[in-house]
């Protein structure tokens, strides 16, 4: 490919799912209007939601999922040794996301709501960076199409693609939506890294945070905001804990 | 300046021819808050019962008419190796309706900063050029400050703007535009009653403001208070979400993106509204950052409103809507960082001597 007399490659790129439901990758596969272009960025080596050819000389590898067996922590060090860049797609691998709900009980209590008395190897969830380095985190549940692309683009032009430092409520703003804390909820808009457009605002479901926490967010004034509003402190707490984002903030609190 | 009265059914049915076949924003009530506050917000309406005449005031601002949150400033196609670039100023027909005063103030002071600087942009001036905007006095709000900022009242800067004096309106026709609109409605001369009635309400404005904020010499102050303690104390709680510059009708700071289409056959140049709260705004390339402290940031947002900038002629650009106070989830707002900071200096302990005497 040329573009503007610059040489570009395409990028080689391969796909990677852990424990999780594959909506991310299957995010990647939507939005067809510009999808052709997108595949057109793409030199798929490893992809099973597009493609079945199989390679194993991909130079991006996108890493979805979190990790909950022994043999799924093999693999990821295996992936982690052929990319040069390892993205960690979507809020399970970022964070652990829905996942890290079985932390909270015993291991062997959370296979048997599942599976019954079927034997099942399983381990607390963990995301990607507590196994192998982490080059790019891409967040969202599922994450956004439109900023895949904004990101796939910005590799492939080398040109500068920053995931936005502010808050969702920047842009749940520019959408002229009603603050849910004025509807008497708890949002964690103010203290979650924006690029989902402020997407369960505006449908008026609260923030979950399921992008992390926005650059040198605030966290005691986010508090004592809700104290201040009488708003229900555990509900905070729940919402906090949902995708396991903001794991480092609870800690520190406890 | 015509002046006119209208009965308000009558003013219905011209609203409503006016409406129907035009892209028309009123306020509409989106949602009650809890307490059984309502919220109000400039929405499409196609017909005048769609519109909350007896509103209070909108959430947000009428600003993103004039500067809208993301804006297209040019479009690039590339091909064969070279590029073009297309920009386009045609902005469609709108018409605005049931701005405040302090409303159609802000966009004045934003035609000084927007048009009447070293760059004019075209951008806002087609918008601008092409928008109809009807006004509405109201009965300020507990915490409306705009009598402190002196922009309670505006003479200029709308098409049209509506009195309430009960069943009338009275109308301040200041566009031929608008008189050859209302032409074909039953209008009449204000009576010697109406233009009593007029006074009355504007005298009953004037007095319901219960929020004053003392801005005289502010400027001045606030270059003493550079340094104060305060502005930390009150950057602690601040949460540089954006939200007060967002709905503030004032408030243009933007920060341009380049977005390459997917298929890299094209580009475009985008305007972003931006805040000075934020907390990469002053962040430069190499990653420095200017302002890394939220209390310096909320800081430059007080001076940039309250002392002025050289580009707008050092002029106070706050027109005391207090949006920025309502929207604020940290209870941030002008009057008490104002007051706070007035308090610190007239309650200082370190020079004894007396103050003189005021003559
Ligand atoms: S982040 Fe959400 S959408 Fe993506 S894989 Fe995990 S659960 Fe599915
Ligand atoms: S609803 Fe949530 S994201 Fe939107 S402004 Fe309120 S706190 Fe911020
Ligand atoms: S609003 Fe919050 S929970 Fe919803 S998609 Fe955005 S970051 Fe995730
Ligand atoms: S600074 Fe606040 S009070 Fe002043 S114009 Fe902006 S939103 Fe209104
Ligand atoms: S002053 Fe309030 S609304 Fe503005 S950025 Fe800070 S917390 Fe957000």
């Amino acid at each position: 490919m040329n573009h503007l007399g610059f040489k570009i490659d395409k990028v080689k790129i391969g796909s990677f799912d852990f424990t999780c439901c594959e909506g991310c990758q299957l995010q990647l596969a939507n939005k067809e209007s510009t999808l052709p272009a997108f595949l057109g960025l793409l030199d798929i080596r490893n992809f099973r939601e597009i493609s079945s050819e199989r390679h194993d000389d991909y130079d991006i590898a996108l890493v979805e999922g979190s990790i909950t067996r022994s043999d799924e922590v093999e693999r990821l060090k295996a992936i982690r040794a052929q990319a040069k860049v390892l993205i960690a797609f979507g809020t399970c691998a970022c964070f652990g996301g829905v996942n890290n709900l079985k932390n909270k009980i015993p291991q062997d209590e959370a296979v048997k709501v599942v599976y019954g008395d079927k034997k099942v190897e399983t381990m607390p969830s963990m995301k990607i960076s507590d196994i192998v380095s982490v080059d790019l985190m891409i967040p969202g549940c599922p994450v956004s199409k439109a900023e895949v692309e904004r990101i796939v683009v910005g590799v492939v032009t080398r040109s500068p693609n920053n995931l936005p430092k502010y808050p969702v409520c920047v842009d749940c703003k520019q959408k002229l939506n009603t603050c849910l804390f004025d509807l008497g909820e708890v949002c964690l808009g103010p203290v979650t890294k924006a690029g989902c457009d402020a997407v369960c605002p505006t449908g008026k479901t609260p923030c979950l945070g399921c992008r992390g926490p926005s650059d040198d967010m605030n966290f005691p004034s986010f508090i004592q905001i809700v104290k201040e509003k009488n708003l229900s402190l555990d509900e905070m707490q729940e919402k906090l804990a949902f995708y396991n984002g903001f794991a480092d903030y609870l800690d520190h609190e406890s | 300046m015509i002046y006119k009265v209208i009965s308000k059914t009558e003013f219905s049915k011209f609203i409503d021819a006016l409406v129907k076949h035009n892209n028309a924003y009123g306020p509409q009530k989106v949602d009650t808050g809890t307490g059984g506050k309502p919220i109000y917000q400039f929405m499409p309406v196609k017909s005048a019962d769609e519109i909350d005449f007896d509103y209070s005031v909108t959430h947000s601002s009428a600003k993103h008419f004039f500067l809208p949150f993301r804006d297209d400033l040019s479009r690039f196609t590339f091909e064969d190796g070279n590029w073009e670039q297309e920009v386009r100023y045609e902005a469609p027909p709108l018409i605005l309706i049931g701005l405040r005063p302090c409303d159609i103030s802000a966009i004045n002071m934003l035609d000084e900063v927007m048009l009447h600087g070293p760059y004019p942009s075209p951008y806002y001036l087609a918008r601008r050029k092409n928008t109809f905007i009807i006004g509405m006095d109201h009965l300020p709000l507990p915490d409306c400050f705009c009598k402190s900022m002196n922009r309670h009242t505006v003479n200029h800067g709308f098409n049209l703007f509506c009195s309430d004096i009960g069943d009338k309106y009275y109308l301040s026709i200041n566009s031929s535009k608008a008189y050859s609109f209302l032409k074909e409605f039953m209008i009449e001369e204000p009576s010697y009653e109406d233009n009593c009635l007029l006074i009355e309400r504007r005298k009953t404005i004037k007095h319901s403001f219960e929020t004053n904020i003392e801005v005289t010499g502010l400027p001045v102050f606030l270059d003493i208070e550079f340094d104060s303690p305060i502005w930390q104390k009150w950057g602690d709680k601040c949460l540089s979400c954006g939200s007060c510059a967002m709905v503030c009708p004032t408030c243009y700071c933007y920060s341009v993106e380049e977005r390459f289409d997917v298929d890299l056959k094209g580009s475009s140049r985008q305007n972003h509204l931006y805040s000075c709260n934020l907390l990469d705004f002053a962040q430069v390339a190499g990653g420095h950052n200017f302002r890394p402290r939220n209390g310096d940031r909320l800081k430059y947002r007080y001076y940039h409103h309250y002392r002025g900038f050289a580009a707008n002629d050092n002029q106070q650009i706050c027109v005391g809507c207090n949006r920025c106070g309502r929207a604020c989830l940290a209870d941030i707002n002008p009057k008490d960082v104002i007051n706070d900071l007035r308090l610190e200096r007239e309650s200082c302990m370190i020079c004894v001597s007396p103050s003189p005497d005021r003559t």
